[in-house]
Formats: structure tokens, sequence, C-alpha cells
């Protein structure tokens, strides 16, 4: 079984307009650089893209919203860009804001086959606005869908050929989970192996969830807030 | 003298207790690791999966790919350990973290918080605080009394869009130190040389005041 495809094109060729994309990392940190460039290139429009952050105004997901190709934005921050902002303001761009917890457990329930989860999170606030809301052992929680994506598109660190997947530091954030769940997923990883070159013991996503893989190329890895200490100065 | 924002997390820090795992929000919050008090052993989680959250990187040693919820590079301490933002939220709702520390626009009488929109103005998101507040046992809020107009942010009801409700425990301004109690605010402590006049005048919601009130001692 060889899921191993040579380029981030070939990886993203049947994403379409109008597709529901999946988009793992948080911040810049873990994001899948080399899709999102092929992407771009490819210039599809009309998708939602599900991912924590809406990247920066000239990268990651904000280079696909410079080139409006994203209509729908669902994340739970999306701070740091004024193009975002632009777009939202003038409606061309529609925004569903949900709490961070609830769209990993989104994420989580897709990959688990559970087609629902309950969470407090929200409860009392416009978030519940709409929502089912149950009551387990006197506490509120509101009922919130799995997701429903076309493509995840995540970053590892290291992957075989199987489609194992290994992920690095706070690199891994919302990657494993968007892994397990999409209708198809795409991996893009710093490094490839051969099947049998990863340690099965540290697996953190089993390849039966990755139906394509590709070693990426030039990683950029920008870093949002760089932040240093002095020597001897604690933080 | 109201606090400085460094004082008030020195003040925050005397909360911490040996064991504690413990969930810092940006701003205020972030400079209670600062002041862990000697003896005094905590694990900093950060919710975009790390516990064991150590101090900013040394200049060119920063690691693009360990970041901390605010997205500032950091590092790491031994034993620490990443995991998904799956199990993050969930070691949070599963009531694992024993203390939070969040920012506040509002802090209502009853503990309602809101901290994440204000109507009219760019909203950036919520990120993992509605998930902290509706879960988390032990909040504490780090604010200052009043807002940039001078009107108080402890109040009968919030105006503002909730973040969560009848979640706010403790209260450290740069005023005071409240509990947030079923009847009100109940004032505990005072800045150095803010009398408690001062403290009910620029407290909306209700204020418990219960015999002297002592000034903080750092």
């Amino acid at each position: 079984m060889n899921k191993v495809v040579s380029t981030a094109e070939e990886a993203i060729r049947d994403i379409q307009d109008g597709h529901t994309l999946m988009l793992g990392g948080f911040g810049l940190c873990g994001i899948p650089e080399n899709c999102i460039a092929a992407l771009v290139k490819k210039g599809v429009k009309q998708l939602t893209c599900i991912s924590n952050n809406a990247g920066v105004e000239n990268f990651g997901i904000g280079l696909l919203l410079q080139q409006r190709q994203v209509v729908k934005m669902i994340a739970s921050y999306v701070g740091e860009n004024a193009e975002f902002e632009r777009q939202l303001l003038s409606g061309e761009l529609e925004v569903e804001l949900i709490p961070q917890g609830t769209l990993a457990s989104r994420c989580l329930a897709a990959g688990y086959g559970m087609p629902a989860i309950y969470t407090p999170a929200g409860v009392g606030t416009e978030v519940a606005d709409g929502k089912e809301l149950r009551n387990f052992n006197g506490k509120d929680y509101l009922m919130e869908y799995a997701f429903n994506a076309d493509f995840a598109i995540v970053k590892a660190w290291k992957g075989d050929t199987q489609g194992n997947l290994v992920y690095k530091e706070t690199a891994r954030n919302f990657n494993p989970l968007m892994a397990m769940a999409g209708r198809v997923t795409i991996a893009e990883v710093e490094e490839l192996v051969p099947a049998g070159g990863l340690d099965p013991n540290i697996i953190h996503t089993p390849g039966i969830y990755v139906h394509r893989i590709f070693q990426g190329k030039e990683y950029e890895k920008r870093i949002e807030q760089r932040t240093v200490r002095k020597v001897n100065q604690v933080k | 003298m109201a606090l400085t924002k460094e004082q008030i997390a020195q003040r925050i820090a005397k909360e911490l207790k040996d064991g504690y795992y413990v969930n810092l929000g940006i701003g205020i919050p972030t400079l209670v690791a600062n002041y862990i008090p000697e003896g005094v052993n905590v694990v900093f989680q950060s919710e975009n999966g790390l516990l064991g959250m150590g101090p900013f990187p040394l200049e060119g040693e920063e690691d693009p790919d360990l970041i901390n919820a605010g997205k500032q590079t950091i590092t790491t301490l031994p034993g620490s350990a990443f995991f998904d933002s799956a199990m993050s939220f969930g070691m949070i709702r599963a009531g694992k973290v024993d203390l939070t520390v969040l920012g506040a626009m509002e802090v209502s009488q009853q503990g309602d918080i809101a901290n994440w929109k204000i109507p009219g103005k760019m909203v950036k998101g919520m990120g993992g605080a509605m998930d902290l507040v509706a879960s988390a046992k032990n909040i504490i809020v780090a604010m200052v009394h009043s807002n940039p107009k001078g009107e108080s942010k402890l109040l009968p009801q919030c105006t503002l869009p909730l973040t969560g409700l009848r979640c706010v425990k403790k209260i450290v301004s740069d005023l005071a130190v409240l509990d947030v109690i079923p009847e009100g605010f109940k004032l505990l402590e005072r800045a150095p040389g803010v009398s408690v006049e001062e403290i009910k005048s620029k407290t909306a919601g209700k204020l418990i005041i219960e015999g002297e009130i002592p000034e903080m001692i750092f």
C-alpha cells in the first residue's frame, strides 16, 4: 500500500470550487505550507476553510484570502489579518467563530465516527443560539455536530509510505484531529521514510486515516511572535 | 497607589500552590509565571498542546514548532509533554487543570465574565476562552478595576456579550482582591494606600465589606 504522491499539486488535484477543507495548524505553527501554495496556484474558489486561525496577511490561509478563494471561514480566533477584516466587513467573507475546544472536538468526533458531542463551552452565550441544550448531572451542555469536510490537509514532521504520521512539539495541535476527520486526508511531511522507518510505538496518526502523503519542500516555518529572553533572565 | 500590571501578577502568584497545573491567559496572566513563590512547583499548561512550558528561549534558540497559545516562541522544561488540541481541552474540560488565570473586560457579581467581543468592533474570536471558563473549577481574573473610560468593570450584570456564566471565583485588580460569592463581590484586600472608599466608588456591582480590610502583602 503506497500512498505517496510526488508533489503538492498532485495531492490536491481533485480539490474543486466549493469544497470544504480542514487545514491543520495553530497560528502559523504546523500549517501545510506546500498545499496552501498549491491551492493558491490552482486558484480554486468558493472554499469553506475549517482551521483554528486564518493565517496572517501574506502567509498561511492569508494567502488564500488574498486571492479571494475563501467564502467561509470556520475558526476560533482570526486576530491578526487586516485583509480578513476588510473582506468580513464588506460581506465578501462569512465567518463562523467557535470555541477552540469545540473546534477540536468536532474534528475528533468526525474521526471517531460519532455524529455529535456535548460540551459546556458557550452555554449562556451567543454561541448557544439555536443549539440543543442538555443537562447532565446538573450542568448544561451544548450539542455540537461532527464536522463534515471534503478534504483534510495536514502537516506532520515525519511520515512513512503507509501514511503513518508523527508530529513535532506544538506543531501537533489540530493536525492529528483533522487528519482523522477528512473524507480524503492529505499529509505533507518534512521527512518521508519507507514503511518500517518509523517506530510503530510512537505513531500519532495511523496511516488508515491518510490517503495521500508527500515530502514537502522549502518550509519557511514563519514565527508569528518571536519572543526571547536575555541570559539569566527568567521568563 | 493602584498596582502595576506586574504587581497584579505578583499578587496572583501568591495563589499558586505546590503541585498545581496552571493555565495562564494572554496579557497580565502571562506575567504570573515571573513570580512563582519559593518552594512552589507548578506546571504550566498551554492550550495549544503543552504541559511543562518553560521560559522564552534565548536569542538564536527560537524554535518555530514550539510556541504558546499566544503564538510566542517558548521552551519546555524537563518532564514536559506534547499533545493535540482535543486532549488539551479534554484535560481542561475534565477539571484536571487546578487554576486558570484570565483577563476580562467585565465581570458580574454572579461571576459571569465577558472578555471576547465588543459590539461594533472587529471580532477576533474567543479562542479557548469559552472552553476554559465553562470547565475550570478555579478561575482568577486579572484586570484593572475600571476601563479606559473610567467605568467600573465589576458590574451587577455584564453589558458585553458573555464568555461564560457564573465561573469567576476571584478577582485581582489594580485596587483590590475580591472573592465572587453568591451575595456579590467580597472585598478581601486592598492595594497599598488605596482606601475602601475608593474601591467602593469604583465598584458598580454589589460590594460586601466585612470588618477591617487589610492591605495586600507581597
